[in-house]
């Protein structure tokens, strides 16, 4: 694909050496702040229209009427989609191939599985007869009763849980283990059901051309959005081209296409024009997914020098009544604290709400905060400074597995941090810190770890004649700054200066990029750019050794160096050659690389990899009030390689501050008796605002990994959720004296 | 949303004629009657735009020593008038506590007095509220309602009045300045707003057609201004909605209470006057005694409507840090955290 505008709007970057590990500002950034960034919904084909979702106000049930005579009548109202009338599909949209097919409400039927389901879509010529016309359809409906709360259904045991985790699993006699403890503690702790509310929300713009089929629409996984699109309308994936080059926040919920993205297509086949369809704030609330509630317990015994002797999580959750997607929150106790013996399991429930799906660390974030919580309470039970406990138990191998981790650097991210928000001089006791204002003060610490996962993605390399380069792969970027750190792995892959390569990405006729989620991308699509530059600066050297006229002529491909557009003997600098003219006395045009990148089996099956990192968090709390305020966050995070320290600072700095937000503010208020959620909206779906985290650092510790890919890259996307709301959870404590036991922390829990 | 005519009227009296008419919606800054109207909570068939009729939008001192604001007056710009915020520093504290810069920018003084609740059921069309349809019933009760009414409420309805600017106008004995197709007419704030009783869909004392033009305060208001605090309990540090808030101004001399006003916010159908409070500070020794005799009292009718009896408590609490906040003497500048807690000493920061 090509952008409207370059990406080399600004000055060039001055720079030295390579490209990886520079600070580099986002690249799409001046796109973005002057309006010109096209995001999926600015896009109007000509003769586009306007497509409106009516959706159910009931959470359980079937639709019995609707009034499509009085929508069509109004002025504008081209046409209704319902049941009756939707165009057929190749597939059963409640068909489940595999595990991650999730069944989707495309208007199969009459039944209401959940309030916000889509139960019409109204087409019109402009938005405002569209949402007019939604309005008039006036549902009647055969309501049955709503299951809302994890206490309203019968409980059972999942099959798998997350991604296909065995929902129990043992490691050693966690019975035995808390029978020889001489210190045990038992908690449970609540988290509550949060939405997605990425600043963008999802939306597309779809046009068919015969069986051709094009279409704008955020995405974090464009092969696999265009497979199941493919599959749905029994069109060939390459007929289908999908565009998204921006993306205004994903966080999970873009990482699959959601129903309603299908229905825009539909609804263009329908009408035979293109369609725009654009979700309002408050129907995000069901068919984009949504982290689940938990309740969990957690069982610890410590032996008398403050060891932990076992480690039970359990964690009951919730999916929806027609799907499978398990919040695998008790994983969170695999690969933190050494134990001898550790039991994970779960139970769930089935409500009548949307299909919870991937959130922003799905599972690491609900269960991190559970487990970070009971470590301090179990810290604090042993009379022991809560960072000097996670100490003794830290962990060589991966407790569950006894793998040795590929990388750990963890316990140089304990001291930095420590050492930068002034931790030694803490107060082992709580509420005994005042500020001089009179606040209660409190200081408390997280771990935090996120598995270095890859996925497999595919790029293409090109140098050209003139000495320039080009880098292509279907990478996804939703923000977090994939089109500057791609294309700076492109330059070095490359061997080129990144403002000689012109880096593409974010649409599916490129190379296959994989998913953008997991933090995984960089690792993944890097490593794909990386082999394709090497593939690419292979063959220029064959061209070059093995030719008596260049200066390179006998040094094999081991003996050439790529730097700066030209290729260099590594044993005599004087002897270089430009790319240009390399190609040139080639007689060649331009020449071609491909690369892979995908997890390596065999340290898959040796080594344990994860990303790790200790947050430390004050809060102050108004003694009369309850009312919590976080002041201060330093966290150091240890993630491999740092290809750009800006973009990871701010990945860190992001997932922090929902760290804050988990702690003390998400939580989708349901009305317990009809099921529909009662703040669906941004005022009162309540995230931190700039007043609630003044200060936020982040430390980024120095990592060599040579297993996890040759880049030795880990991930960033996710981990800084994780850690910080248990210290923030724990800060509260330190400051109070009350532990936490249900989130978002309120007012009433600390009032006393 | 539902098609509808707009008309931009060039005078007061051609406004009150076109709104007199059934269905028809005054738009001044439209933060809250736009939204209402996209959620399909109300359908006016006619919007008269008065946003810029240019005699309501004036700020004009009063020969008897009071002021008159217009109501077209911008929330942000009221609050940003050195003058005001000097004469009467509660009343620019609490609209600088209310939303965002950005709404406050658009929010006119008029539109804040007559904002309609935050109860979800009210704005969940799906759900019985008496507001919206009188007699459909009050899905609150039962429901989600930890920040609903503990004073003032009936069966028929538990909502709370959201604003901020109108809690220390209440206490400062502000008057509302209405015309209508009967001429002009003045209702004092403690009596526009009406508690739910049988009839939550009749929230104000005005009538159709019924414009308001100014809202006033009387000479004696700004006689507080050296010992005047509004203080805001809320879930996130900014941009959120009170959970109690409350208004406080002493005079104090020679350690007795000379006059005390008292007001109380989210935590009923209309900013709460606490006059049985203002009694027991009246002539009292200014300490905490007196002040949490004061929150008792302020206090003593209250009752949970639901799950929110902690909010009575915290009620009480804040009218003893109000009251000792107001007596410690108003800040010089306004604090960078208006009416927060966390703004207790001015100019303190409270990143450090
Ligand atoms: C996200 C959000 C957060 C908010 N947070 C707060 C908060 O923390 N504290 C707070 O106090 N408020 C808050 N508000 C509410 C805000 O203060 C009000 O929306 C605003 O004051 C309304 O003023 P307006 O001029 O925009 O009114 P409009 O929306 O134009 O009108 C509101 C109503 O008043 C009527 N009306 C307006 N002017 C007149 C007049 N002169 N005569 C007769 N009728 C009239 C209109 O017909 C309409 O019914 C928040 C609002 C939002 C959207
Ligand atoms: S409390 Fe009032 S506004 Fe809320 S649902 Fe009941 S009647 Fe309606």
């Amino acid at each position: 694909m090509t952008l409207e505008l370059s990406l080399n709007q600004q000055p060039a970057h001055t720079r030295q050496g390579s490209s990886i590990g520079q600070p580099l500002t986002r690249r799409d950034g001046f796109l973005k702040v002057t309006g010109a960034a096209r995001y999926a919904a600015d896009n109007h084909p000509s003769g586009m229209l306007y497509a409106v979702l009516a959706v159910s106000s009931i959470a359980r049930g079937r639709v019995a009427a609707l009034d499509v005579e009085a929508a069509k009548a109004h002025k504008g109202v081209v046409e209704v989609m319902t049941p009756r009338n939707r165009p057929a599909l190749a597939a059963d949209p409640d068909a489940k191939d595999h595990p991650f097919m999730f069944r989707l409400d495309l208007l199969q039927n009459e039944e209401v599985r959940y309030p916000n389901q889509t139960i019409a879509v109204v087409i019109a010529e402009t938005l405002e007869a569209a949402t007019e016309g939604a309005a008039l359809l006036s549902p009647r409906y055969e309501a049955l009763p709503a299951r809302v709360g994890l206490d309203d259904a019968e409980s059972f045991v999942p099959r798998g849980v997350g991604v296909g985790n065995p929902a129990v699993q043992h490691k050693g006699d966690v019975e035995a283990g808390l029978k020889s403890a001489k210190t045990r503690i038992e908690a449970t702790y609540e988290t509550p059901a949060q939405y997605h509310n990425a600043m963008e929300p999802h939306a597309i713009v779809a046009a068919w051309d015969g069986d051709k089929l094009s279409i704008d629409t955020p995405s974090q996984g464009l092969a696999m959005a265009q497979g199941r699109i493919s599959g749905l309308f029994g069109i060939a994936p390459q007929n289908i081209h999908i565009r998204s080059p921006f993306l205004g926040g994903g966080f999970g919920s873009k990482g699959m296409i959601s129903g309603p993205q299908v229905l825009g297509v539909l609804a263009a086949r329908l009408v035979g024009r293109p369609v725009k369809l654009v979700l309002r704030r408050e129907q995000m609330y069901g068919p984009v997914g949504h982290r689940a509630p938990t309740r969990q317990t957690l069982r610890m015994g410590m032996d008398g020098e403050g060891r932990l002797t076992a480690i039970h999580h359990h964690a009951k959750t919730a999916s929806s009544t027609f799907d499978d997607f398990f919040e695998p929150a008790a994983d969170a106790s695999h690969t933190l604290y050494a134990s001898p013996a550790i039991t994970t399991s779960h139970e769930a429930v089935r409500l009548d709400t949307g299909t919870p799906l991937f959130m922003r660390a799905p599972g690491e974030a609900t269960g991190s905060i559970a487990l970070e919580s009971a470590i301090d309470e179990a810290a604090h039970a042993c009379g022991m400074d809560p960072l000097e406990f996670r100490l003794r138990n830290y962990a060589e191998v991966e407790p569950m597995t006894g793998k040795p981790f590929s990388s750990k650097a963890l316990r140089e991210c304990y001291s930095q941090a420590a050492k930068a928000f002034g931790w030694a001089s803490r107060p082992l006791q709580p509420r005994l810190m005042r500020d001089a204002d009179g606040f209660l003060t409190g200081w408390g610490v997280g771990t935090a770890t996120f598995p270095a996962i890859m996925f497999q993605a595919e790029a293409r390399a090109v140098l050209k004649a003139d000495g320039s380069g080009l880098m292509e792969t279907g990478a996804q970027d939703m923000g977090q700054g994939a089109w500057t750190a791609f294309a700076q792995i492109a330059a070095d892959g490359l061997g080129l200066d990144i403002d000689q390569v012109d880096f593409r990405a974010g649409s599916s006729d490129l190379p296959n990029a994989g998913i953008a989620g997991g933090s995984g991308h960089t690792a993944t699509a890097g490593m794909a750019i990386h082999n394709a530059g090497a593939a690419v600066i292979a063959r220029l050297a064959d061209l070059a050794t093995g030719n008596e006229a260049s200066p390179l002529f006998g040094a094999d491909n081991e003996g050439v160096v790529a730097r700066g557009g030209r290729l260099y003997r590594r044993d005599d600098e004087n002897r270089s050659e430009s790319y240009a003219e390399i190609l040139t006395r080639a007689g060649l045009t331009e020449i071609e690389g491909h690369g892979k990148g995908a997890p390596d089996a065999a340290s898959q099956e040796t080594y344990a990899k994860h990303a790790h990192g200790a947050v430390f968090a004050e809060v102050k709390v108004d003694p009369d009030f309850g009312q919590i305020r976080v002041t201060r966050l330093v966290g150091a995070f240890a993630a491999g390689r740092v290809i750009n320290p800006r973009l990871v600072r701010s990945q860190y700095y992001g997932g922090m501050i929902w760290g804050v937000s988990f702690a003390l503010h998400e939580e989708a208020i349901t009305d317990r008796r009809s099921g529909r959620i009662q703040n669906a909206n941004l005022a009162e779906y309540h995230v931190p605002v700039n007043a609630d985290v003044p200060s936020v650092e982040a430390i980024l510790i120095h990592e060599d990994d040579p297993y996890v890919n040759a880049l030795g890259i880990k991930g960033v996307g996710e981990i800084g959720i994780i850690g910080t709301a248990g210290a923030v959870a724990n800060a509260v404590w330190h400051a109070t004296g009350v532990r936490p036991r249900r989130f978002p922390i309120r007012i009433e829990d600390l009032l006393g | 949303m539902r098609d509808f005519d707009y008309i931009r009227p060039a005078t007061i009296p051609d406004a009150i004629a076109a709104a007199a008419e059934p269905g028809s919606a005054y738009l001044a800054g439209g933060t809250n009657l736009l939204d209402l109207m996209k959620g399909g909570i109300t359908s006016p068939e006619r919007i008269v735009d008065i946003s810029r009729l240019p005699e309501l939008n004036r700020i004009e001192r009063l020969e008897d020593g009071g002021l008159r604001i217009g109501a077209l007056v911008r929330n942000a710009d009221l609050a940003h008038d050195a003058a005001f915020a000097k004469a009467y520093p509660m009343v620019a504290e609490a609209l600088l506590s209310g939303a965002s810069a950005q709404l406050r920018n658009a929010a006119t003084v008029g539109g804040n007095l007559l904002q309609r609740t935050r109860c979800s059921y009210f704005y969940d069309t799906a759900s019985a509220c008496n507001k919206r349809v009188s007699g459909a019933g009050c899905a609150a009760l039962g429901g989600e309602n930890r920040l609903h009414a503990v004073l003032g409420w009936s069966d028929a309805c538990i909502a709370t009045h959201p604003s901020d600017f109108c809690v220390p106008l209440v206490a400062l004995d502000a008057v509302v300045e209405i015309e209508g197709k009967q001429g002009r007419r003045h209702v004092t704030l403690a009596e526009f707003h009406l508690l739910p009783g049988e009839t939550p869909q009749r929230e104000n004392a005005l009538e159709p057609g019924d414009l308001i033009v100014a809202v006033r305060l009387p000479a004696e208001a700004a006689s507080f201004a050296a010992n005047a605090r509004y203080l805001k309990i809320r879930e996130r540090t900014s941009y959120a909605f009170a959970v109690v808030s409350a208004a406080a101004a002493l005079v104090v001399d020679g350690g007795k209470i000379r006059a005390a006003r008292l007001a109380l916010g989210g935590v009923a159908a209309k900013p709460w006057r606490a006059r049985a409070a203002e009694a027991v500070l009246l002539g009292a020794d200014a300490n905490e005694a007196t002040f949490a005799g004061a929150a008792d009292a302020a206090l003593a009718d209250a009752s949970p409507s639901g799950d929110n009896a902690f909010k009575i408590e915290l009620a009480r609490r804040i009218v003893v840090r109000a009251l000792t906040s107001a007596q410690a003497g108003t800040p010089e500048r306004l604090p960078a955290l208006p009416a927060s807690p966390f703004s207790s000493i001015p100019g303190a920061r409270h990143d450090a």
